[in-house]
């Protein structure tokens, strides 16, 4: 379905609202497709079509909610007046309401590339299969590939509310993925490599193949070293991660809710100086761009951090109200849930000095090539980290031998002043914050 | 909530191509949420997704297609698109015809959650809210949230078999936020069960409140979790997630077939202390991961495997058992009718043990005692995982001492197997959760006794 006829769903539920009520109502559809393939033959296709709604209603003060996974006309109406009744229930907050047309133009980002729709079935997985096959001859020692997957999603969707909200999205999108195994002796690694793109002809198969190699190959040998205080140079995909987490702890939301642990310092030094750190979902080269939030108001360039000054929390609606400013162009959702507060396209502005010139100025650290754990170690609330991680050692400013069964440990607070370079390798990745190598001081890793 | 004759037509047109077996999944599922946060019940949430997912198996090619329209016409273009991606098979198979085999439920359902007010559930986070905050003028936040389901589905397939179950679960969880001079900490309590709204003649709320703010105050108090090596004492119900991700992942057959399992042929072999036995046990009563069929219409099974230290089977979806000449064990799992099957676990756990929990700790000089692991992960082929600590304490020469802060546990699956050195005998199920394999989630159980590893390696900040 296309955006417009998606429009008019939300229109006509919208349509429905009585006095003194607001309404909001998303719609989504998409199509997707996945190939998984397993030494030379198809383990499975999937082709999918879904499509939802979700609606919010706020009437007397109270706010409720229901969604639906169909677009059939009566279910829309049962899912209006089931949300309506849910308002009934929840406490007045006089700072509900939905977005209102705040002015700001939405930028123009090309999303949506109409060479996926003419990317056949056959083609798909040739792809796939050319993808386990470099795998497999990347290195005598790759023993298997996992999986090896191509996949991509045509997604639409729209918002409209009584509150004079109008707006519509759609993009395309592919991926590659393999997981590979690599083996010496008795011992086994595993590895992982990825390439996404709006088309096909943008994914990049040899890269892909690649870092799946040298992802499983280079852990070989390793050894579990002794607990020591260390400098850490984490890799791109690891600095990503942990973007991810310090952007939660700068959203209004948990700012409001009493648990941000930057609550009380906007205007404070929480970081480094050569750390600024921006959430930019207008940003074309972000894979995660997008020109409307989840309440369909204009996506926006918001600095968070800036030369290490805390300078913003980002907002919704409710949160921008409640704190006395106004949405930042921050609402995250599905069609459903309710919108929350969250980074669209998070990164670090990066310094100018490549990957290796970082490692040759360390005398004794660790190359951070994967963390494990993250979620379950990172506490947003207080800031205190302990994570699961391998890499490779750093002696006088060269790569030495692979450890892994470590962890490395300490506080979000601590971790940002500590952060002794930024590098110049800014990577988008599929996810909403981007990568860089990153140097950071006096971290505990655990070992034996 | 389909006709059967629209079920076995659908069978019929996804094997026309040439497919040697069809599947049809249907799945009507209804949800209903409450969340309180910051004082406010902030909104009532209520869902509803109905589709079908279609399978087809030529080889080893499966093809899927999945609608959320369930009339005639849908399913036949599902089940087209479906058999499109299983071409090239040898043809000719017919579907067996349908004949309806219901399994037992694990247990009854006395009140459905559907029947209860919106009132009388938001009623009980106010409870929640009042109770934690009560607990200590240092609780500075609460959430508190009540989660119904109710889950319909349906599984045919072209040998024949019809079943369906309905499943429903109910769930409440409760967070708190507490502030002191060292900064802020939380902490976190859930329960839930495949009952319904009974479910709160069993728990009170204020109860499971109080614990979340405790969690949180004693939190306040606790010191950096140390670096390093030692002997790690697990509670009773606490650390069952540990044996789920570091032994059960690697014991399910689709891991084991691609060698990306730390188990792979191990069959038979001694993998830990005589006195260890693991169960995965889909028919526990009111567990959180009970069923009376799995997602491809498989009665659930009680499945031991480890007994006696002694490595006795994996758990087996439809089609890696059909590979093997053998019958699944009822682990054939999916998140919804948007996903295929594949081996899941259910309630997994360490049997009971005979020794005196108190006399574990006090054979302990010096390590680390975990009363609740938060979540974790594990890399099936090393058998590498890691955990978050929620709840830890030091244990100082024989008794369990001053609670530490959030840490990481990390270790090596085969290597806690083997290291599991006494098993206490007061065995308890731990808290509901939800395991993710592949970018699915399903609800699963787990428990342990107490029991003592002889060294795991503890990610803290003290020196």
């Amino acid at each position: 379905m296309n955006p417009e006829e998606l429009l008019e769903i939300a229109e006509r539920i919208v349509g429905w609202g009585r006095d003194g009520e607001q309404i909001e109502a998303v719609v989504g559809h998409s199509q997707e497709t996945e190939v998984r393939v397993y030494e030379g033959e198809i383990e499975s296709l999937s082709v999918a079509e879904s499509q939802g709604v979700g609606i919010r209603v706020i009437a007397d003060g109270r706010q409720g909610f229901a969604h639906a996974g169909t677009l059939d006309p009566e279910v829309l109406e049962e899912t209006l007046a089931e949300a309506r009744d849910n308002t009934v229930f929840g406490s007045p907050d006089e700072f509900f309401g939905l977005a209102e047309p705040d002015g700001v133009e939405p930028p123009e980002l090309d999303l949506y590339n109409e060479a996926l729709l003419e990317f056949g079935t056959e083609a798909k997985i040739d792809m796939a299969l050319e993808l386990e096959r470099l795998v497999q001859a990347g290195d005598p020692r790759i023993v298997g590939v996992e999986s090896a997957d191509y996949g991509d999603a045509l997604s639409a969707d729209a918002i409209a509310t009584t509150t004079g909200i109008r707006s519509t999205g759609r993009d395309t999108s592919c991926y590659l993925t393999a997981y590979s195994l690599a083996s010496e002796g008795d011992e086994t690694q595993t590895g992982f490599g990825f390439s996404v793109g709006r088309e096909p002809s943008t994914l990049d198969v040899a890269v892909a193949a690649k870092d799946a190699v040298e992802r499983a190959t280079r852990m070989l040998g390793a050894t579990q070293p002794s607990s020591e205080r260390v400098t850490v140079v984490l890799d791109p995909f690891v600095t990503a991660q942990f973007l991810g987490i310090i952007g939660s702890t700068l959203s209004g939301e948990a700012v409001l809710k009493g648990r941000s642990l930057f609550a009380d310092r906007l205007g404070d030094q929480v970081a480094a100086p050569i750390v600024t750190l921006v959430d930019d979902p207008t940003n074309p080269e972000a894979f995660t761009a997008s020109d409307a939030d989840g309440e369909g108001l204009a996506t926006r360039r918001n600095q968070l951090i800036g030369v290490g000054q805390l300078e913003r929390f980002l907002h919704n609606s409710y949160t921008g109200r409640r704190s006395g400013s106004a949405s930042t162009g921050s609402a995250v959702r599905g069609y459903a849930s309710t919108p929350g507060v969250g980074c669209q396209a998070l990164s670090l502005v990066p310094g100018d000095q490549p990957p290796e010139e970082l490692i040759a100025g360390i005398d004794n650290g660790v190359l951070v090539q994967g963390v494990s754990g993250l979620h379950s170690g990172v506490n947003p609330v207080s800031g205190d980290f302990s994570t699961g991680a391998e890499g490779l050692r750093i002696r006088n400013g060269e790569l030495a031998e692979p450890v892994r069964e470590i962890t490395i440990a300490s506080t979000l607070q601590r971790m940002l002043l500590d952060v002794a370079a930024v590098g110049s390798d800014l990577t988008w990745l599929p996810m909403s914050s981007a990568g860089v190598s990153l140097v950071v001081a006096e971290v505990t890793m655990s070992g034996a | 909530m389909i006709d059967e004759s629209v079920v076995s037509g659908t069978l019929s047109e996804a094997l026309k191509t040439g497919g040697e077996f069809a599947e049809v999944f249907v799945e009507d599922r209804r949800s209903s949420s409450a969340l309180l946060d910051d004082g406010k019940v902030e909104e009532l949430t209520s869902g509803r997704t109905r589709g079908a997912g279609i399978r087809v198996v030529v080889g080893e090619t499966t093809g899927f297609a999945h609608t959320s329209d369930l009339s005639e016409a849908g399913m036949a273009k599902a089940a087209r698109a479906a058999a499109a991606a299983a071409r090239g098979g040898g043809g000719g198979h017919q579907i067996v015809a349908l004949s309806r085999v219901d399994a037992p439920a694990p247990n009854e359902i006395e009140v459905l959650p559907e029947t209860v007010a919106k009132a009388t559930k938001v009623e009980l986070l106010g409870r929640a809210d009042e109770a934690a905050r009560a607990a200590g003028s240092a609780i500075t936040q609460v959430s508190a949230r009540y989660a119904d389901g109710r889950r319909r589905i349906l599984v045919a397939n072209s040998d024949g078999l019809l079943a369906g179950d309905d499943q429903v679960r109910t769930r409440f969880a409760v967070s708190c936020v507490a502030m002191g001079d060292t900064g802020m900490q939380t902490g976190f309590e859930s329960v839930g069960r495949p009952i319904g709204f009974e479910l709160f003649d069993e728990y009170e709320v204020d109860e499971l409140a109080r614990t979340a703010a405790n969690r949180a105050l004693t939190k306040l108090a606790a010191q950096p979790a140390p670096s390093g090596s030692m002997p790690v004492v697990i509670g009773p119900g606490g650390g069952g997630v540990l044996f789920h991700e570091a032994c059960g992942h690697g014991l399910e057959a689709d891991l084991v077939a691609k060698q990306a399992s730390v188990f792979r042929n191990r069959v038979g072999e001694q993998v830990a202390h005589p006195e260890v036995t693991l169960i995965d046990d889909g028919t526990m009563a009111r567990e959180w991961g009970a069923y009376a069929i799995d997602d491809e219409g498989r009665p659930a099974q009680r499945n031991v495997l480890i007994e006696n230290g002694v490595l006795t089977d994996y758990m087996w979806d439809l089609l890696r058992a059909r590979k093997e000449g053998r019958d699944s064990s009822g682990n054939g799992r999916r998140q919804s009718y948007q996903h295929l099957p594949m081996v899941r676990m259910t309630n997994t756990y360490l049997a009971n043990g005979t020794d005196d929990p108190q006399d574990i700790i006090a054979a302990t000089d010096r390590g680390v005692y975990v009363a609740h692991l938060g979540g974790g992960q594990v890399n099936t082929a090393t058998g590498d995982f890691v955990f978050g600590m929620s709840e830890a304490y030091l244990i100082e020469n024989g008794q369990i001492g001053p609670p530490i802060r959030e840490g990481n546990l990390i270790g090596n699956g085969p290597e806690v197997l083997a290291g599991i050195e006494v098993l206490g005998n007061d065995f308890a199920m731990g808290s509901p959760g939800t395991c993710g394999k592949d970018g699915q989630g399903v609800p699963v159980g787990d428990g342990t006794p107490t029991l003592r590893v002889a060294s795991m390696t503890i990610g803290g900040t003290a020196a």
